[in-house]
């Protein structure tokens, strides 16, 4: 699962990385975001959704996406 | 008034909520594990790190047995206060609306600020006077207030703005200098301040003691 900031939500973790990016000498790097990976076994794919969003994330801050081979 | 203060592994301002709540009442803890709430008349959610903070503030919490009597005691119209990372708890939870992020600066804050009482009109705000100015300390490194801004605008127009940091006084970047909020049925509260801490002279302020004092003088 892959959980990043809301768009529009001031996100003080990728400013501080994207202010820190031009003193290593890397330019022109810019919207830089800082979220969060969840990995899991699971057995039943279908309570991903529920878990995201009771748990691993809360949905009026942070969006998720679910990722990997959930067949 | 018999106020309970809930104690998960993490919290560590749960003794100066249960010194302050015992200057206007009676008070004990609850321990996380137990869902019982003892027959108390008030919970409060207390400062902390509850369960370490780990994955997202008040996340984990709010899943405690505890909490979920909490949730039922505040939905039958029971007196909740949360603190800090009660507060957080608290949102966590959907008692209260909003989330807490951290600070825009990313940095621990630890100093008093005043606040002005958005409105007496709820059960931890009933001695307090609108637009009176509270000092009371705040300590916190994730205590910027966010909602939608249509969940603003819906909390000013219902007057349910708890306190707000006075102007200059925004210590982490909340949104319209929100510092806490009350509750749909007035009855819960969350602030990320600490009154706890603002109760005695000896600590520089007692304007603390008014959300507990309020609390207090409920019939129940």
């Amino acid at each position: 699962m892959l959980i990043r900031p809301k768009e529009g939500i001031l996100d003080p973790q990728g400013v501080a990385v994207e202010r820190a990016l031009p003193a290593l000498g890397f330019t022109g790097v810019s919207r830089v975001h800082v979220g969060r990976l969840v990995e899991l076994d699971v057995e039943d794919p279908s309570q991903l959704d529920e878990l995201c969003r009771t748990l691993l994330s809360n949905p009026l801050i942070e969006d998720y996406e679910i990722l990997g081979d959930v067949s | 008034m018999r106020f309970g203060v809930v104690q998960f592994p993490g919290s560590c301002d749960e003794v100066d909520a249960v010194l302050a709540a015992e200057r206007v009442g009676e008070a004990e803890l609850l321990w996380h594990r137990d869902a019982d709430l003892r027959g108390v008349d008030a919970v409060i959610v207390p400062g902390g790190f509850s369960y370490g903070d780990y994955l997202r503030v008040g996340a984990i919490a709010r899943f405690s047995p505890v909490m979920e009597s909490v949730i039922r005691f505040a939905q039958e119209g029971g007196p909740v206060l949360g603190i800090c990372n009660g507060f957080q708890v608290l949102c966590e939870a959907g008692l209260l609306p909003g989330a807490l992020l951290p600070n825009t600066r990313l940095r621990f804050v630890c100093r008093q600020a005043d606040l002005v009482v958005g409105t007496a009109n709820s059960a931890w705000s009933g001695d307090c006077t609108t637009g009176e100015i509270l000092s009371i300390p705040v300590k916190h490194t994730t205590g910027r207030y966010y909602a939608p801004e249509a969940m603003l605008d819906e909390l000013e127009a219902d007057d349910r703005v708890l306190v707000r940091y006075a102007n200059g006084h925004n210590p982490n970047g909340s949104l319209r200098d929100i510092a806490g909020v009350v509750g749909e049925g007035r009855n819960v509260v969350g602030l990320m301040p600490h009154p706890e801490h603002a109760v005695d002279p000896l600590t520089g302020s007692v304007d603390g003691l008014k959300l507990f004092a309020s609390a207090a003088s409920l019939r129940v």
